[in-house]
């Protein structure tokens, strides 16, 4: 039972750090917060692609003589694209949040829900 | 001992996790966001992926915070204190997470050499790779030339995103332009 939990214990801390991002993302009202919880999210994926290429005793993907043991290149390369897909879409999610804070002047998810229905209709947008 | 390494950097992850959902000063949030990041890129060198680390010391530890840190100074806000404890979304996120254990469990185990993964496809890149495109370093000869074309659609996604921030922050500029004229 201990040497299942400790040879699964990678899976398991990306699950928490997931979940901890999804937990973020839908209790926090704070939209900036609300955006670093879905990095967070983003980032426990990578765990979950490259932990399990990971062989020990291996070494880094690059071929030189002298090495036979070699940990699997193709979720590095996958992850690759992933991080920086993922600093695209959290530039555009700053870029929406400063234009939410121009129109509503918070970035509180409940102040703006609360302008929306206010009868006079809050903000410019 | 490489599995206590990897074992031991994500239990601090997991700390800075909940430190991080805990604290109300977005500054602090930022900060410890990019902790966050530094842990990852040290993670992946410790798990071999070296290019995923450098990368994402680079994009994930420094541009993401350079950019959290300008969105926070045009916002300069605070978080507001939560009206109700959040026992609805704590109960949903424990639940799924307990779901996704209980999937784990007939997963193979950390650095088994004979998980599928090991199996198919990466062996005939290892072998190949090199005489092949002539790079030995394998995740680059796939990136730039097995996979050349997915990392041209990659650049596409970031010009659409960079093209999506100007749209979005100049329209800002000329409305206030148009409020100062008038």
């Amino acid at each position: 039972m201990l040497a299942h939990i400790w040879s699964h214990f990678d899976y398991w801390a990306m699950i928490f750090l997931a979940m901890a991002g999804l937990f973020i993302v839908i209790a926090r009202g704070n939209l900036i917060k609300k955006l670093v919880g879905l990095g967070i999210f983003q980032t426990s994926v990578y765990l979950l692609y490259v932990a399990p290429g990971k062989i020990v005793g291996g070494t880094a993907p690059i071929v030189a003589e002298g090495f036979r043991v070699y940990s699997n290149p193709l979720p590095h390369v996958l992850i690759l694209t992933a991080i920086v897909v993922g600093v695209a879409t959290l530039a555009l999610g700053l870029a929406l949040v400063v234009r939410i804070r121009e129109a509503y002047d918070s970035i509180e998810e409940d102040e703006i829900l609360r302008r929306d229905q206010a009868p006079d209709g809050g903000g410019e947008a | 001992m490489e599995t206590l390494i990897v074992n031991v950097l994500l239990t601090l992850m997991m700390l800075a996790v909940v430190v991080l959902a805990r604290t109300r000063n977005l500054f602090s949030v930022i900060v410890l966001s990019g902790l966050y990041s530094f842990l990852m890129a040290t993670v992946m060198v410790a798990l071999d992926a070296v290019d995923v680390a450098m990368t994402e010391a680079a994009v994930g530890a420094g541009i993401s915070t350079v950019l959290l840190l300008g969105a926070l100074h045009l916002c300069r806000s605070e978080e507001a204190k939560p009206a109700h404890k959040p026992w609805l979304p704590l109960a949903v996120t424990a639940s799924a997470g307990l779901l996704l254990v209980y999937g784990t469990w007939d997963l193979p185990a950390f650095s088994d050499p004979e998980a599928p993964i090991h199996k198919h496809v990466a062996p005939r890149y290892l072998e190949a790779g090199p005489s092949e495109t002539g790079v030995p370093n394998v995740v680059t000869a796939v990136l730039a030339s097995y996979r050349g074309f997915d990392t041209l659609g990659e650049t596409t996604v970031v010009f659409t995103a960079g093209a999506g921030i100007v749209a979005l922050l100049r329209r800002r500029r000329r409305k206030t332009a148009d409020k100062e004229a008038p």
